[in-house]
């Protein structure tokens, strides 16, 4: 096993490597020099080639890339053009919301979809089971903006139960924050509900045809524990692949959502910095959302070896 | 015997049918049989002859929705003394009986165990819902049954999981769950069939041993006619959905009185041996099951059939303690 | 009777009542696409400032927008743009997906390089990539396009792969080998129509795809310039009047779920046609 996770963490390793070339050499495409675009339109030719210096952009690509690398491991993202300050530090600022939006937002989406997914599973067929497949066909293709502006309209304008946007005066208390995340964290809960509806119901689908299913029938089992505990516990792992993957692209994928509800997020964050074209901010970003990616890939593996005991030994 | 001993089992006319895409088919139609207290009863037929859907349909574990029981009784003595309809039994009152008094052992041991709980967790979750044991006496218990079932250093074993352990162990796993509870009746579907020849007899032995000293009815269902003289006490054949035969093991192998039943003993080896007519009488494809046909379902594989048998009803005559389903049978020389 | 496997493969199809329905929703969509100008209403570009922000009504059916533009006329010219993204991206994405695909199942020796490079794509979270993508490219409806695409090639290169491993191993695949069949052939033909089915049901998915996300990238406005009427930028243009007048909003989403759905449901209904084992478990 330890064997297993350590190949995964040499995997991992090397997938970050691959996103960090693929966000230096990218945004080295973009039209501008960093520099003149940091300096603004005022700026001499002296002063930009200055700058260069400075920062290095007068050497050559691959020793670039190097340093940007060694200062990337160090932790180190470099500094921001717009916001004057390390990105690293705009980045944790903007993490609270965002990490509350996504941990409410699978809350919801686990919650509805995987007693949904059960249910489905069970009563194959049945009215129960198209409702639930039709209603998460349905979520699955809503854009999650425009649900959010419709829910907007109805229960912030209309009927008042909830602020309009934003996440509140700094320092507010986590009550308001609570209130402030509920309507973001319900549209992102439904959307991507969809996806562990489907997980769900295929994965106890599957089960549910195995012999020890039918053996905890013949024990004399209820039919809830036969499914609950026999058939579910079966289940988990494929459910906890796509609940803990659901999180992960929650953390950098709530952009769109963040920008409606006007919540001060890392997805908010990379919005302005595309805008601007502060790409320190944008390449910096991008790692770290890859890089939690990654972590909670590497969290999944962990937590099988829990819920299943073939994989321990 | 099944005659003056009250029976513990005893299944009348049963008929079985499936829902499938090709419209209904009934596996299972006519099955009469009868397993008397601390009696084995071997139920033999190839496969689809519908005999694992006969042991599946006492246990009320057809698949649904699609399987359902369409005619016939199946009756069985309680411990309290009560007979009950198992086919119309509400599920609520059956799923009491099973586990407690009617158990079962599956034929794939590799996949009838939980994988993710313990083999002691597996046997000690049916003793507290059907002796109310708590659950360190329960778990108590399961190590008891895992020391009855033979199986070296119990107390240790009960915390395993099924992969850790061999496919021998597995299947006595699966009888010491299926004897956690004493029941009266025992369904084996098959138990020793994925099975190494030498795992297999000592599983048979086990079942044996345990038939004896806890004196319950055995319905053993097996294709394998060397297992069946080891172990049973009578022998029910089922051939396309109906029982074609029933007698004592003695009978029944000294005296086949159905074409179809002489052909399976030709099949076997020691048999086969004596004479040149060894495989020739199981030729061509197995009877279609479930075709509600005219005549004798073995007619066009028989040797013996002739054009009488090709028509109509034929039906299992009792006499004394064997029945057979077969017009010529008093012609036809054993 | 001879049955022509089209029509063999139509019934089967569309033995699913609702996979009919948004079959024929989606040919209504395109049509009305394509022959935008015959059916639409008004110009979509027209504007008449007495009749801006009123509700659906005999004059225009679902309302008008903050420049008095008719909101139906937009929405079936804005089809032009989203399906024609989507259906673009899709074609961009099938093309590299099954190339890159193939060569990652077939030749075990650029499997691990294709799929690293797959696995760091996917690390990132779609519309993420898609709007970084487009930040570096440029703002424009071909960028859009080529971000999209790289967002979802690597699904088809998965999809791809994942079929090719099973089939390189499969008796005609290694007959043909046996008979010296030349290893290009062997893919083109042999491999590649094998793994035609799976593809097509991830083309529909994609598309599906690809339009909920170039709404979104222009609802960020990072997609394509606001000028051009697609459903994405018809909600962004028309959030800030959804007070007053929420049909801006309320029916290009519509259409956006329209659309995404039928297409969705479409695919699914490819898929149980066409995985036997998907098909018996429902």
């Amino acid at each position: 096993m330890w064997l297993k996770l350590g190949r995964r963490l040499g995997s991992l390793i090397i997938v970050m490597f691959l996103v960090a070339t693929m966000v230096f050499f990218l945004t080295r495409l973009a039209p501008g020099d960093p520099a003149a675009l940091m300096l603004g339109d005022q700026a001499t030719a002296e002063d930009i080639a200055r700058l260069r210096q400075v920062y290095g952009l007068d050497k050559p690509i691959l020793v670039q890339f190097l340093l940007w690398l060694k200062e990337i491991a160090t932790g180190n993202l470099g500094q921001s053009i717009f916001l004057q300050r390390p990105v690293i530090q705009a980045i944790a600022e903007r993490a609270e919301p965002t990490f509350f939006l996504a941990l409410f937002s699978v809350s919801v989406a686990a919650l509805v979809g995987i007693p949904a997914g059960i249910a489905s599973a069970v009563w194959r067929g049945r009215l129960v089971d198209q409702i639930v497949s039709g209603l998460a066909m349905l979520a699955a293709n809503i854009p999650s903006f425009w649900l959010g502006l419709i829910f907007i309209q109805l229960f912030a304008v209309r009927l008042g139960w909830f602020p309009v946007a934003g996440y509140g005066e700094p320092g507010a208390p986590f009550m308001e924050r609570i209130l402030h995340l509920a309507l973001p964290a319900t549209v992102l809960g439904i959307v991507n509900s969809a996806l562990i509806v489907r997980f769900t119901r295929a994965s106890m689908l599957d089960v549910l045809s195995d012999d020890y299913i039918r053996t905890a029938r013949s024990k004399g089992l209820s039919e809830a524990r036969v499914v609950l505990r026999h058939a579910f516990g079966n289940a988990l792992v494929p459910i906890i692949t796509v609940v803990g993957l659901t999180a992960a692209l929650l953390v950098g994928g709530a952009i769109v959502t963040e920008t409606v509800f006007g919540l001060p997020g890392i997805g908010n964050l990379v919005v302005s910095a595309v805008l601007r074209r502060d790409y320190p901010v944008i390449q910096g970003a991008l790692i770290v959302v890859a890089g939690i990616y990654v972590l909670i890939n590497l969290l999944i593996d962990i937590i099988y070896t829990f819920v299943d005991p073939r994989v321990r030994y | 015997m099944s005659m003056n001993t009250p029976s513990l089992l005893s299944i009348q006319d049963l008929e079985i049918r499936f829902r499938t895409e090709d419209g209904e088919i009934a596996p299972v139609r006519g099955v009469t049989l009868s397993v008397a207290p601390g009696e084995t009863l071997a139920l033999v037929g190839e496969s689809g002859s519908g005999k694992s859907v006969t042991s599946l349909s006492v246990m009320g574990l057809l698949p649904r929705p699609a399987g359902r029981v369409s005619g016939g009784k199946i009756l069985f003595r309680q411990r309290s003394g009560r007979t009950v309809d198992l086919a119309a039994l509400p599920l609520s009152d059956l799923r009491g009986l099973r586990g407690a008094e009617i158990a079962m052992v599956f034929q794939e041991p590799m996949t009838s165990l939980n994988p993710v709980l313990t083999v002691g967790e597996q046997i000690a979750e049916s003793v507290r819902l059907h002796m109310g044991l708590g659950h360190a006496s329960a778990l108590k218990r399961a190590e008891e049954m895992l020391d009855l079932v033979e199986i070296p250093h119990a107390r240790r074993r009960v915390h395993e999981y099924p992969h850790q352990m061999s496919g021998g162990m597995r299947q006595r796993v699966m009888i010491a769950l299926a004897m956690s509870c004493n029941p009266s009746l025992l369904i084996a579907d098959e138990p020793t069939t994925a099975l190494d020849v030498t795992i297999q007899a000592q599983i048979l032995a086990l079942i044996q041993r345990l038939q004896r000293e806890i004196g319950m009815g055995v319905l053993f269902i097996t294709h394998n006619l060397g297992v069946v003289a080891e172990i049973a006490d009578r022998v029910t054949v089922m051939y396309a959905g109906q029982v074609v035969e029933t007698g004592s093991v003695g009978e029944i192998f000294r005296t086949p009185r159905h074409p179809y039943t002489n052909a399976l003993l030709n099949c076997l080896p020691a048999r086969a041996r004596r004479g040149e007519d060894g495989r020739r009488v199981v030729q061509s494809i197995p009877g279609s099951i479930g075709k509600i046909g005219d005549g004798c379902a073995f007619a066009p594989r028989c040797v013996h059939a002739t054009d009488p048998c090709g028509v109509g009803t034929v039906l299992l005559e009792t006499e004394m303690d064997r029945s057979v389903r077969c017009l010529r049978w008093r012609e036809i020389p054993a | 009777m001879e049955q022509s496997p089209l029509l063999l493969f139509f019934r089967r199809m569309f033995r699913r009542k609702l996979v009919l329905i948004a079959f024929l929703v989606l040919c209504v969509i395109m049509l009305m696409a394509l022959l935008a100008p015959w059916v639409a209403p008004y110009e979509p570009t027209a504007i008449k400032v007495i009749r801006r922000l009123k509700p659906p009504g005999e004059l225009n059916w679902l309302g008008t927008d903050e420049f008095g533009r008719d909101i139906l006329s937009r929405i079936i010219y804005g089809a032009r743009a989203s399906l024609g993204i989507g259906f673009a991206v899709v074609l961009v994405s099938m093309t590299f997906g099954t190339l890159f695909g193939l060569l990652a199942g077939y030749f075990r020796s650029l499997d691990g390089l294709v799929m690293r490079v797959v696995d760091a794509l996917m690390a990132l979270p779609d519309i993420l990539l898609a709007i970084f993508l487009v930040a570096v490219l440029g703002a424009s409806a071909f960028n859009v396009v080529l971000a999209l695409s790289i967002v979802y090639t690597p699904r088809v290169i998965r999809v791809v792969r994942a079929s090719t491993l099973v089939i390189r191993e499969l008796p005609f695949v290694e007959a043909a080998r046996a008979l010296g069949v030349s290893t290009r052939r062997i893919l083109s033909v042999h491999i590649l129509l094998n793994v035609a089915s799976p593809v097509l049901v991830q083309a529909t998915f994609i598309f599906a795809y690809a339009v909920l996300a170039e709404a979104g990238l222009s609802f960020l406005g990072a997609g394509v310039p606001p000028e051009l009427p697609t459903w994405g930028t018809m909600i962004a243009s028309g959030q800030q009047y959804a007070d007053q007048a929420f049909w801006v909003v309320l029916f290009p989403g519509l259409a956006i779920v329209l659309a995404a759905l039928s297409l969705q449901v479409v695919g699914d209904g490819l898929r149980d046609m066409l995985d036997p084992k998907l098909r018996k478990a429902l």
